[in-house]
This record gives C-alpha cells, structure tokens and sequence, in this order.
C-alpha cells in the first residue's frame, strides 16, 4: 500500500501520477474463507479491515451486489455525532466518535473528519426539556453536550433566524462540538484500501443470494451470482436489504426498509459553520467542503426499495429550512437522491449474533448509521472474531424486542433522528 | 407521489390524502396471554419487509377515513391492486393464471 | 451597435437598447439577449473562473447546460441577489446588476490562479491523500482552506422578500420540450382535442428550429412556420402553453414537476407577482422531447475563453444577431459544425479552417467549405491551443492511424468544438426508465420504460428536423390516443434539412504528454482526461466510482457536458465496453431550481398552520405568552405589569388555590364514542374497567400501546349506556382517534360503535378553585350542582349561560373544579360571561405553566413529558387504573414480558430537595453516589420541576430505578459545578388525601 502524504503527492506530481497504484484489487472469489461479511458498506469494509488489522483474520472476504460503498455510504448526508439519550446509546456512538479521531491517520487516507459542531434547534417547550434531558445524560456519560440560549445558537451559525417571527421560534440549541461531518465516500474508500492491504478480498457485483446452513442449522456459507463460497462464519452489514438477506438463512426480522431523500444546494462559499438539526420542523443541514448545502429530513412514510421517495417530501424538507433559514430562499437545489434504509422498532441498531451459529448481523441503523461507521465495524469484527459481543455493543441484540428491553431513543425524543 | 385507488371511494388519488399503516394480515392473536414472549414478539415487531410484492394498508386519512389493504410492488413503487378491509389475502399466483 | 452584433440577424428587437452592469461595468445589449448573448455581443468572452484552478473561462454553450459562465444576479438590493445564474440563460433587462465569481480581485487578474500553476498537486483526489499531518492542523488550517477555497458564487444574506406560487394540474398529453419534435407532438395531440401543456425552458419556443432559418416546413419559410404553428396552438384552448417552464423532475405515476419563472427576466415585475411557480402535473401521458445535447471535445487547452460548442455559436448568430469572433477555427467529428461553419461564414465571419478528426468526409461539405474559402482538414487533430484571457491559436495535426504527424499553427479568436450529440434521456431517467447504450452513436438511448410516456426526436437518437417533426408527431398522436383522444399523426414536407453524421471519440489525438495536458471533460469541476485516468489507475472501475472520486458529472450541469466524454475515457482506460463501466444516472432537478420554489406557499404564516381556540383572541388581548403545543398556540400564562413568568405563575396558582381560576382547556383531544358496543369498545382499548362506569359518570382513563407503554391519557365521561364522551392529551388527539378507528375498522369490525372526532366542536372552560361553584352556579340551568347530586367526578348534559353544554365535575388541580363543554363558536361568549361574573370573586385567568406546576402539586403525570414511551403504567404508579379482572386490553400481554416485570425499572416518584428554594432543572440525571469519576452511572431523570406557591417549596417528578422503595432516600443530581441533593418522596405533594375535592 502505497502511503499517503504531502511528500508522495509531491514525488508523484513532478512525474506526472503515473506511478499511483490500485487502491484495491478488483477481486475474484475463492472457494473458502474464515469469514464472508455480505455488504461492502462502511460498516461492512470497516469490520473487514478491524478483522485483518486487530484479530489477524485476514481470510476475510466483503461481498456486495454492487460497487463498494454504493449505498447508504455514498448517499447519507455524512453527519457525525454521539450526543444520543440512553447510556447505551451514547456508548455506542461516542465510541464510534472515538475512532472517528483517529481515524484519517489510522488508515492514511483523510476521511476529512471535520469537527465543527452539531446543534440540534429547541423549538417548544418539550424539545427543551428532552435536550436538557440528552445534555445532562451525556455531560455525566462523558460526551461533550450543552445548551445554548437563542442569542449564542445565533453567534454560532449566523444564518439562523431567532426572531419570534417564526412560526417555531428558536428557544434555544444543544450543542455538540466534537461531532461534525466527515467526506463518506473517502471513509469506504479508506477502509477498502486498507483492508485490502491486509489481504481483505472485495468482491464487487456480485449477489449474495442464499446463506446456506448445514444438518445442525450452522452457517456454511454463502451462495451467490458467481457461486458458492464456504464460511463458518458469515456476517450480514446490508442495510436496507437486511431482511431480504436474512430470509434465506430462516430467520424474520424487526425491520422495515424506508426511502430516505436528501439534497444539495449549488456550491457557495463558505457561509454555514456547523451542522444543524431541528427536530420540530424536520430538516437538518451542514455545508460541504466543496460548498454545497446538504440537506436531509425524515423518510417517506411507505416501504420501499426504491430509493426514490416522492416530491412532498423535498417540499416540505426545503420549506422547514428556508423557514429557519430564511437567508437560503434564492439558493438552488441541485440534485436530490434517496437510498434505503433499515429501520427497527426502537430506532436503535441490532449489532450481534443471531440464533444461528456463525451467523452475525449489523443493521437497523435507519437514518443514523453513517456516524456510527467506524464503531460498528469495530465492534462487529469484534463479535465476530470472539464469537460474543463487546460491551458496548451487548446490548444491542435481536433479543431485546422479546424481553421488552428497548432502548428507544425515538421515543425519546419523540422524533426520527 | 403515489396514486392509491381506495377501495371504498372508488377512486384513484394521490399519496397525500392517505397515511401509510403497515403491514397487512398481522391479525392481533385473539388470545394475547396464551401467546409466548417469541410469539407476542413476532406480533409486534417481525415484519416481512420484502423486496417485491409487499401486502400493506393504507389509510384514507382526509376522505372516507377507512383502512384498506394493498399489494404494492417496493422495488417499482407500483400497486397491483387494493382491496377492502377484512378479506383475506388475494391468492396473486391464480389471479395471474386466470388472466392468461 | 457593438462591433460583434450583425444587424437584421438574429431575433432580438435591434431597435431596443438595454443595459445592466457586469462586474460594475455598464453593458449595452438589446431586448431579448441573455447576459451571455450581449456580453458577446460586446466582445467579452471572459465570463469566470474556473473552481479549482481559477483558469479563465467563458461560456461554452447558448443554454442552460452552461458550466462555466455562472454569474450573481440581482435586482435592486442584495435581498434580491442570488449566486450561480447561467448568463446564457438570464435574460438582460434595464438595472439588472451582475457579477462575475470566484475569483479575487478581479476576473481578469485573479490570484487564485496561483492554483493553475500547482495543477500536478491537484490532481483528482489529492485532498484524500494529504492534509492529514500534523493532526491538529485539519481542522485548523487545512479544512478551512479547503473551505474558503471551494464553492462558486456567495450565498445570499438576507431574507428573500419574493414569494413563489405552486399549483396542481391535470392534462392528457404534458410535452416537454417546444423544438421540432415537441411542437409536432403537441400538435397532433392539440388537434385531437387533447388537453395539453407544452414547456419549454427558454424564454421562445421553437428549440433547434431557432438556429436553422434556412429550413422550409410546409412551403413556408422555417421561422415562418414556427410563428403560425405557435399562434395554432395558442389558440387551441385545449392547449397550454408555458415558455421559461423547466420541467425538473418526473415522479411515480406520470407527475411531472414543473419550475415556471414568471419575473426574472422583467426589469418591473408586477407588483405581487410570485417570482416562480412550482406545478405538479400528473398527466395521462408525457411526451419527452428534451433533444440532445452537444458533446465537446476533449484536447489540451479545450477550455480557454473562446472555446465553445459549434451548435452554440450558431445559436449566438442565429437567435442572438451575434458573432462570436471574427475568425474561428471549427473542430469537430460530427458534420453538424460544417454546417454551423457555413452559417458563420456566410454572416460575415472569416473561419480559418474546419479541423475534423474522420478522413472521409461528405464531398458536399468539403465542396462547400471551398466555395466558402474555409479551409477543410479532414484526417486532422488539434493537440493544443494558445491564449490566456481569450484563446489565440490552435495547433493542429495530421492524424494517420495511430500516429500524429505535423503540426502547424492556425491563429483564432473563437475555437467552436463539436464531439457530437447526447440525447438527453435525464427526466426518462429519473423513472428508473432502463438504457441502452448504442455503440454507434456513442450514447444511451432510452430502452423500457416505466411510465406511460413517449420519447421523441433527438432525444431518442434521431437527428435532423424531419425526423424530429415526424418522430414527434407519432408521439403525440399516440399520447393522445392512449389518453382517449384517437389521432392520426399527420406529416410535414422539410426541405434545408441538414441532419448529418459522425463518430464517436473519447479524447482527440494528441503527441503531447498525456500526463500533462489541460485536457478538460468535466468544466466546472476542473476534472481532465488524466483525472479520470488518474482514477481508474487507482482502483475505480464503475463510473460511480470515478464520478464521485474526480467529481466529474457532479457540477451543477449535473454532467450534462461531461458524463459521456467521461465514460469513455474511463472505459477506454479500463479496456471494457462503456455500459459494462456504468450508466449514467440524473437525479431530479434537470436544471437547478430555487429553494423558493419548492417551498412555495409554505413560507412565514402559511409554514404551517397555527391552530387557535375559540377563546384566544381574548387571551391575546389580556397580553398573554403562548406557547406551541402541537400544532396549537396555547396561552402559557398572563404576565401582568412588571411580572416574569415566575411571578405570573406564582400569582395564578395561588389565585387557584384560595379563590377562583380559569383555563381554556379547548384544545384538548375528545373522541365521541357512540353505539350499543361503546362500553365495550372501551374495556378492549383503555386499561381502566368501562362497563361498570354509570351513566353521569367520569373516570380517569389510560391508553396503552400494545408494547405495553403509556401511549395517552384522559378524563372519560359516560353520558348514556350508549355514550361516552372521551378526552385525550392536545397532541395525541389525532393519533389516538387513529388508533381507536384501526382496532375498530379492521379488528373488531364487528362491534356496533362508531367514533366521531369532537376536538372542535366543543370549547372547554375550566373553573378550578374552592370558588368555582359560586362562580359557575349562577349560570347553570337544569342540574343540581350540588357536591351531594353532582359529586366529583360526574358529568351531566345541561344549560351554561343559556348554552348546550357538558357539564363535567374534574379536578386537575385538586381543588374544587369543573370544565365547561359549550359548542365551540359559544366559547368566547361563555368565558366572556364567567369573566365578568367572575369578578367579584377576584377570578384570574392561568395558562399552561400554572396548569402544569398545580397538576405536579397532585402527582398527576403529563404524558410526554413524566412518561417518555417507555413507561408503564405500573412504572407511572397508575397501578390502579388497571381494571384486574380484565381478560385483555391493548397492552396487557406486553406487561408480562420479562423486561417489564423485572425489578429496577425506572418509577416515578416524587423528589424534595434538601434547599427548598432550589427548583431542579427538568431533564436533570440523577445518581446515588455523586462522587463518582465519569462515566456516571445515573439512575433516573427530573421529569417534571416546579417552584409550589402552596407549598412555599420546590417540588419535582423523577422516573428513577426502583423509585417505589426508595421513599425517604437521598439520592443527588449532579450539575454543572454544583450537585444538588433530594430526598425521594411520593408524588402527591399537596393535600394527599383529597380534602379539598370534598366540597
């Protein structure tokens, strides 16, 4: 792997970039591998290269329909943040924000991890008390979360509009400095890279299309568009296509697949500094490095794969910013797209073992899994390389929807987030 | 936006008059306590989520107000058909065979 | 009459002189020219700078795929500015202020050129392989920049004063697109009596026939034509048609989004006018005539100012009346720019030569480019160009094969390129429409569709103007058909038809080092051919892949120029067919479109409705505070002179407590329960037992999900064996009544009870207070109200102050109360009337908050706010809302699952703090051992927190870990530099046994 840094951007400008390598094989499959893990996501690439790197289990195949990181990866709106209700949640994330720290020098590869702060708007009296509620919980869990009166949310983001004018005036934001954005596409890329480095085969366009278990009901691996591959271990990271995965190996899930949309405006030069959310009026919005506005809300209320959703939506979406923002009314929106995403009853992911030996499952992230990518890779490789979760995925299983033990941050919030 | 036809109405209109409402044919047990955590589980949060034919209710929320079931393809967004509340889930397979 | 304007050519008015600034500098166009016409007409070709090398640029194209010169517009003021307008496509008017972008200090010399010399750092996906050392300098140093550096124009920053109109329309046949086919196509169908709606973009309709004035349609010249065919379909009242109308995107089931725009290019818009208009069009059958877009080619140096497309500087002489240089130099592979070539010349300019990539071309051609003293040269290749602020020569070679043999220099002020012609499939693709891809035309062409639409013309690969009228009318005879309109095409006879040919390339041939060469394929992305290269070296080998990794085809032309020269350099470097590499997707909008617009009336007042009571006129005037309580405003509380909301709601309390209050309980949900079956219905959904509850009764009722967790509350009053009047929280209203209607329609049809909504059609005064009575009896007619025949909790029908009314006898304060149920539009009157009588027994209106701290004083929960959810009634302490002989009801079995009966669950508990005069915060955590080290282990939150005028003390509500056995413990809750400490206790603070009810 060729190393990443000014002084090879250099060396390779004055001979023309000639000499860059592939950053990752295009691969074929081999008959066996000790662990198949079905999506080339994020989260799937990322638990492929913690596997190689941390546990030395490099017979490691990540298999999509697709190209590497053609879903949700390239289509999220790249907001990164822990500032979550429930301890178990804030673990999950800030762990995830942990790695995020590091994570460009880690992988050499600048995943431009921008910590410019994320505020989430209070527009009434219950949004008040349920963010004073997340900033105390998170101020005692050691995750950096604090309030803001109107006047100071203004200081830090000029553009906002604090007038009572508004049909929901601003009360007051929760503010969380060390979330931000980071660039998605370079997060798939990086841990493609680097996992490949370590022996990692990516294995693209090619369809999982069964997991085949044996007499005893383990897993023995996975059929697909170009065959059948043997694993004793087979970890499914597919998002939105989860259940569809899932089915073939006997189990049913909590999950329902959503369009979800988002948009950008044209570029403009910088003029929004950080990352804001308002739960009321449904919408949240950071600028990008390259200037663009990104905007996102809420999902389109039917299930659906096919990553369309429909025109009501933007409307409303465009509407609630121009609302809050009234300065971005003569801006353009440039392109708007969708993707699918998975969604459990409590709004928290499944991150575990499934009832059925080797087989292991990440998913049901719905609109909030692009902050937790180095996180769930992590604590997957985790899972699957010991065979049991690491506390801080633990609690997070497929049994809790029995016993009733939801950690329901939703409910909480009375949003989806 | 979607056009549903409500089977009530008689009529094909757009998305925004309905509300979504699931899953169609999870009947509730009629005897919830003999049901098992895994059992009562499956009831509340297992759902088919299908890539294709998906069977589903609508809601006419701003005109007759009535639930009616769907089955609506997920991958083209295109309904296949609509039908009352409390029928039984249409047998696809011999429809399609009768039409041919 | 600017040196580069052709008197008599051209379809502006020459007699009306306009003009408007560019970068401060005043310029002179005329009536009908877009920025980019008039500036051209003056000789400036240097519109802007390119985004990442800051290269000069100018325009490339006469339309709205235009990615280079993108101008800031204004009118008047800079509430009225916006950034990134296509100068091709913004029409001049008198005043129109423009300005140039991205660069500093000037267009002309702009530092940020700097860039340009450093090209070979800023190679595609530089940024991914550096700035990451030392690590503190990211965000500090590097992303900043990188900031500062990126973007186009300037945001706008202050609130946009114009608004935007949206409607809906129905029509049979929506054409998109006036050229030739799309005229036909509306044509066949107009005549056919269908109800049609053609658009087009610009401002003129007529597309290609605009720049071909030397067709013949019909016997008649070709603008000839076009004028009495518009002037038939203007006059068809079937038929509908909007010029400046951009269709933006094609949703499910045939809607069509249209962006009108209705004043930009007026220099006085009417006053009021929306500035745009958004239509959703769901039309019976769409006709896609969106033509084709020309190619450019790819070349070192392709990009100077002067580079443009041939198509585009025949349409700069022909619709504009200008020139866009005097001696241009054609390249191309295409015969298309022969025949732009010979337009040129025949207007007065002198064309160097016609440098074409293909040996065999037409002899006609070469005949008449002879004739016309154009230098033909055939077999020949430009490998590079000259010039910084405007291009001066190009250097072109003979290619035979493979090998690029001499190279000479011709001198040019204009290079007009052709690479050939894209279909522009971008609405048929947001369908999820499949493509083909055609080798041989090197594109997509439209394969299955998903919608019940047409393709037509040089949309779907036909070229020349018969074709498309032809191909057009066929189209639109069909739309009208399958709308229910029979129709017959009809034909047209063409003659001047020039349709033409050519071959597919990816890049031209060049001896120069690849490595090297500015060869540019995405222009406002500064994305080279060695970028896409670059790409494909390094590992990307979907168009995917190397869109997003060079960011070509990611301008706001969204690739329009550059998605298929892209693809073929990128499948040529990876030696697979194009299709194999990828298709090319578009995403809705086709062009960008105002956020404005697709806002439209939801904007300040109409965002979103504000819902009122009946009675709240007369808390606004009484100066109130409201609050939003859904999609309410609710009176919070009544500040009188000099009172904080503190003082307010002390004095509202204690006026509860020792006199009278009212509270307009209005917005609060009621559900009208009706049937032979309603008791039972209710037994099904509600936890409490209904059947034994008497007629003139109430009862406190609890509504669960079936997860078992505390979904809503109310007071539930039966009127009848028959009839029960149910209330619910103000948000959950509609949630509720859907919920009640879900069980009934699909679980429980049987049951005979039917559910009427009643939220707005009653008003409800509260009086609360040991005065009530007094206050209230006066009024009441037909019932005894007192405590022995109307005891707490009854509810009877009876006259208020000569109103029907429902008379109930509840508490939420705990003291003496009733609520007053008038039919709504009665409301104000009612509580005008109890105002007055009121008085003498010192009556003070409360809001909310007072409401809120009384209620705590009792212990009684607010759902939503002491519940989260994830509450139980057994976790709430509402155990006893639970009718135990009950076999079933929504939520039962949930109570059993193991989480749910397992111990130390979090319960709600009262809490005391130790200072009595420190009020907790709400959503303060609460720990046993305060002197642990981050992370916390937290046991519970501050649900509810409140200063108590009765109490003379703060009192708060937590859900805390086995809080039923914690009475009496100190347990602390942590804040910033401080920890307060509490003594758990029960929640009915004040008069717990209920004294104050006897009354």
């Amino acid at each position: 792997m060729t190393h990443f840094s000014a002084m090879s951007l250099l060396k390779n400008a004055l001979t023309g970039h000639k000499n860059w390598r592939e950053q990752w094989p295009d691969s074929q499959p081999k008959a066996e591998y000790d662990v198949i893990i079905v999506g080339a996501g994020g989260h799937g690439l990322g638990a492929a290269y913690y596997l190689a790197k941390q546990h030395g289990i490099t017979r490691v195949a990540v298999i999509d329909k697709g190209w590497l990181g053609g879903g949700n990866t390239g289509r999220n709106t790249t907001i990164v943040r822990s500032n979550y209700l429930y301890d178990e949640s804030a673990r999950l994330y800030d762990h995830a924000l942990d790695l995020w720290d590091d994570l460009s020098q880690d992988l050499n590869y600048n995943v431009m991890y921008s910590k410019r702060g994320v505020m989430m708007l209070a527009h009434n009296v219950h949004d008040v008390q349920s963010f004073q509620r997340h900033i105390h919980s998170n101020r005692l869990n050691g995750v950096d979360n604090r309030w803001l009166t109107p006047e100071q949310a203004k200081a830090f983001c000029p553009p906002l509009d604090i007038s009572d004018r508004r049909r929901y005036p601003v009360m007051g934001a929760a503010l969380q400095m060390r979330a931000g954005t980071a660039r998605h596409d370079a997060v798939a890329w990086g841990y493609a890279r680097g996992a490949a480095a370590r022996g990692v085969d990516i294995i693209q366009n090619c369809a999982v299309t069964a997991i085949r278990r044996g007499p005893d009901g383990a897993v023995t691996g996975v059929e697909t568009s170009k065959g059948f591959i043997r694993a004793k271990k087979v970890a499914v990271s597919a998002a939105g296509n989860t259940s569809v995965v899932l089915q073939s190996a006997g189990l049913r899930m909590p999950l329902e697949s959503y369009p979800l949309q988002a948009l950008v405006s044209e570029p403009v030069k910088p003029i929004f500094p950080c990352v804001v959310m308002s739960n009321s009026v449904h919408a949240y919005i950071s600028q990008s490095d390259k200037g663009e506005l990104v905007i996102g809300s809420g999902t389109d209320q039917y299930v659906s794969y096919s990553q369309r959703g429909g025109l009501p939506l933007i409307e409303h979406t465009v509407a609630a910013i121009c609302e809050v923002f009234p300065i971005f009314r003569r801006m353009r929106m440039l392109r708007k797209w969708g993707g699918i995403v998975d969604v459990t009853p409590d709004r928290s992911p499944i991150l575990g073992k499934l009832p059925v030996p080797g087989l292991y499952v990440n998913c049901g992230w719905g609109t909030g899994g692009f902050k937790a990518t180095p996180g769930a890779g992590h604590l997957l490789a985790w899972t699957v390389a010991k065979d049991e979760p690491h506390p801080i995925n633990a609690p997070f299983t497929l049994e809790r929807f029995t016993t009733g033990r939801l950690i329901d941050e939703a409910a909480a919030a009375a949003v989806a987030h | 936006m979607l056009l549903i036809h409500c089977p009530y109405c008689e009529e094909t209109l757009p998305e925004a008059e309905f509300a979504y409402a699931g899953e169609a044919h999870i009947a509730r047990p009629a005897d919830p306590m003999a049901m098992s955590d895994e059992e009562w589980r499956d009831f509340l949060f297992i759902r088919s989520n299908p890539r294709g034919t998906h069977f589903e209710r609508w809601r006419h929320i701003h005109g007759c107000g009535r639930f009616f079931n769907a089955v609506r393809d997920t991958v083209t967004d295109k309904f296949q058909m609509t039908y009352k509340a409390g029928l039984p889930r249409p047998d696809l397979s011999a429809m399609k065979e009768a039409a041919e | 009459m600017s040196r580069y304007r052709i008197p008599g050519k051209g379809r502006i008015d020459h007699s009306r002189a306009v003009r408007f600034t560019f970068d401060g500098r005043t310029i002179e166009g005329r009536q009908g020219d877009t920025v980019a016409s008039a500036l051209l007409a003056n000789g400036i070709h240097l519109m802007g700078r390119s985004f990442k090398y800051h290269r000069p640029r100018g325009v490339v194209s006469a339309g709205s795929e235009e990615p280079n010169a993108l101008i800031g517009t204004q009118r008047g003021g800079p509430d009225r500015f916006e950034p990134n307008t296509r100068a091709t496509m913004q029409e001049i008017w008198d005043g129109l202020t423009t300005e140039s972008q991205n660069k500093w200090p000037t267009l002309a010399f702009d530092v940020g050129a700097i860039n340009d010399r450093l090209y070979m750092l800023f190679s595609a996906g530089f940024y991914y392989k550096t700035f990451m050392w030392p690590k503190a300098f990211w965000d500090k140093v590097y992303e900043p920049f990188i900031r500062r550096a990126a973007g186009l124009g300037r945001s706008p920053t202050l609130p946009d004063p114009d608004h935007y109109a949206s409607r809906n329309l129905h029509c049979d046949v929506l054409v998109v697109g006036a050229g030739p086919a799309g005229l036909a196509a509306a044509l066949a169908a107009g005549r056919a009596g269908a109800q049609v709606v053609l658009v087009d973009e610009h401002a003129e309709m007529g597309g290609t026939l605009l720049s071909e004035p030397q067709l013949r349609i019909d016997d008649a010249p070709g603008w000839e034509w076009l004028a009495s065919a518009l002037a038939e379909l203007s006059a068809l009242p079937n038929v509908r048609m909007m010029s400046r109308t951009t269709a933006i995107g094609y949703y499910h089931e045939n809607m069509v989004g249209l962006c009108q725009r209705l004043t930009d290019h007026l220099a006085t818009p009417p006053a009021a006018a929306p500035r745009e208009r958004l239509w959703r069009v769901r039309a019976k059958q769409v006709v896609l005539a969106q033509g084709a877009i020309e190619k450019p080619l790819v070349f070192d140096g392709n990009d100077r100012p002067g580079v443009m497309l041939s198509g585009a500087a025949q349409t700069f002489l022909h619709r504009f009346g200008v020139r866009v240089g005097d001696r241009p130099v054609v390249v191309t592979v295409h015969d298309s720019a022969w025949h732009a070539a010979f337009d040129l010349a025949a207007a007065g300019m002198k064309v160097a030569a016609i440098v074409d990539l293909r040996h065999h071309v037409a002899p006609a051609l070469l005949r008449q480019a002879q004739e016309l003293g154009i230098e033909p040269l055939p077999g020949h290749t430009v490998t590079r160009t000259s010039g910084r602020l405007r291009v001066a020569s190009v250097r072109v070679a003979s290619v035979t094969g493979s090998r690029v043999g001499a190279a000479r220099r011709i001198a040019c002020d204009a290079v007009l390129m052709c690479g050939g012609w894209t279909p522009s499939l971008h609405l048929f693709s947001h369908t999820k429409g499949s493509l083909r891809w055609d080798a041989e035309s090197g594109a997509f062409l439209p394969d299955r569709k998903t919608e019940a639409c047409h393709i037509a013309g040089a949309g779907r690969g036909l070229w020349g103007v018969a074709a498309a009228l032809e191909d057009g009318a066929k189209a639109g005879a069909l739309a009208a058909t399958a709308s229910g309109r029979a129709s017959g095409p009809g034909t047209f006879a063409v003659s001047g038809d020039r349709p033409g040919s050519g071959v597919v390339v990816k890049e031209l041939p060049t001896d120069g080092n690849p490595g090297k060469a500015r060869a540019f394929v995405d222009y406002q992305n500064d994305v080279t051919a060695k970028d896409i290269r670059l790409a494909v070296r390094e590992g990307m080998r979907s168009i995917e892949h190397v869109k997003r990794y060079t960011t070509n085809g990611m301008a706001t032309d969204q690739g329009k120029l550059s998605n298929i020269n892209g693809l073929m350099i990128a499948s040529d470097a990876l030696q697979k067919p194009a299709p194999e590499v990828g298709l090319t997707t578009f995403r809705p909008p086709y062009t960008p479109t105002s956020f404005g617009a697709i806002a439209g009336y939801h904007k300040d007042d109409h965002f979103e409705v504000t819902r009122r009571t009946t009675i709240d006129g007369w808390a606004d005037a009484q100066g109130a505070v409201f609050e939003p309580v859904a999609l309410w405003r609710r009176a919070r509380y009544f500040p009188r002179a000099g009172e904080d909301m503190h003082k307010a709601v002390a004095r509202e309390c204690r006026a509860v407590r020792t006199s009278v209050g009212m509270f307009d309980a209005s917005t609060l949900g009621k559900i009208e329960v009706v049937g032979p079956d309603a008791a039972t219905f209710l037994e099904r959904m509600y936890t409490n037992p209904w059947a034994k509850l008497q007629p003139g009764r109430c009862r406190y009722g609890l509504l669960l999900g079936e997860d078992g967790f505390i979904r809503d509350d109310g007071v539930m009053g039966r009127l009848a064996e028959d009839r029960f009047h149910v209330t619910t929280t103000t948000g959950g209203a509609a949630r509720v009544l859907n919920m009640m209607e879900d069980y009934l329609q699909t679980e429980w049809p049987d049951l005979n009870v039917w559910l009427t909504s009643t939220t707005e059609q009653w008003a409800v005064v509260a009086l609360q207070g040991p005065n009530a009575r007094k206050l209230l009896e006066p009024f009441v007619q037909g019932l005894d109200l007192s405590d022995a025949a109307f005891p707490h909790m009854a509810v009877a029908e009876c006259t208020v102050a000569g109103f029907p009314a429902r008379l109930f006898r509840v508490s939420f304060t705990g003291e003496l109360g009733f609520e007053v149920n008038v039919p709504a539009r009665h409301g104000r009157a009612l509580w005008d009337l109890l105002w007055q009588a009121g008085q003498v027994h010192g009556v003070t209106a409360y809001g909310t908050e007072a409401m809120h701290v009384l209620r705590a004083e009792k212990g009684f929960i607010i759902v939503g706010q002491d519940t989260d959810g994830t509450v139980t009634p057994q976790d709430a302490g509402l155990s006893w809302a639970i009718g135990k002989q009950k076999p079933d009801f929504v939520g039962k079995r949930s109570l059993m699952r193991p989480d749910i009966v397992a111990p130390g669950r979090k319960q709600l508990v009262g809490l005391l703090t130790d200072d009595p005069t420190t009020v907790l915060e709400e959503g303060a955590q609460i720990v046993a051992d305060p002197s642990q080290p981050l992370p916390m282990r937290m046991i519970g939150h501050v649900t509810s927190s409140y200063w108590s005028e009765a109490l003379g003390r703060s009192i708060a509500m937590a859900l805390i870990e086995g809080g039923h056995d914690l009475q009496g413990r100190t347990l602390h809750v942590p804040m910033e530099g401080r920890t307060i400490a509490a003594k758990v206790s029960g929640v009915t603070f004040y008069d717990p046994e209920g004294q104050r009810l006897k009354v």
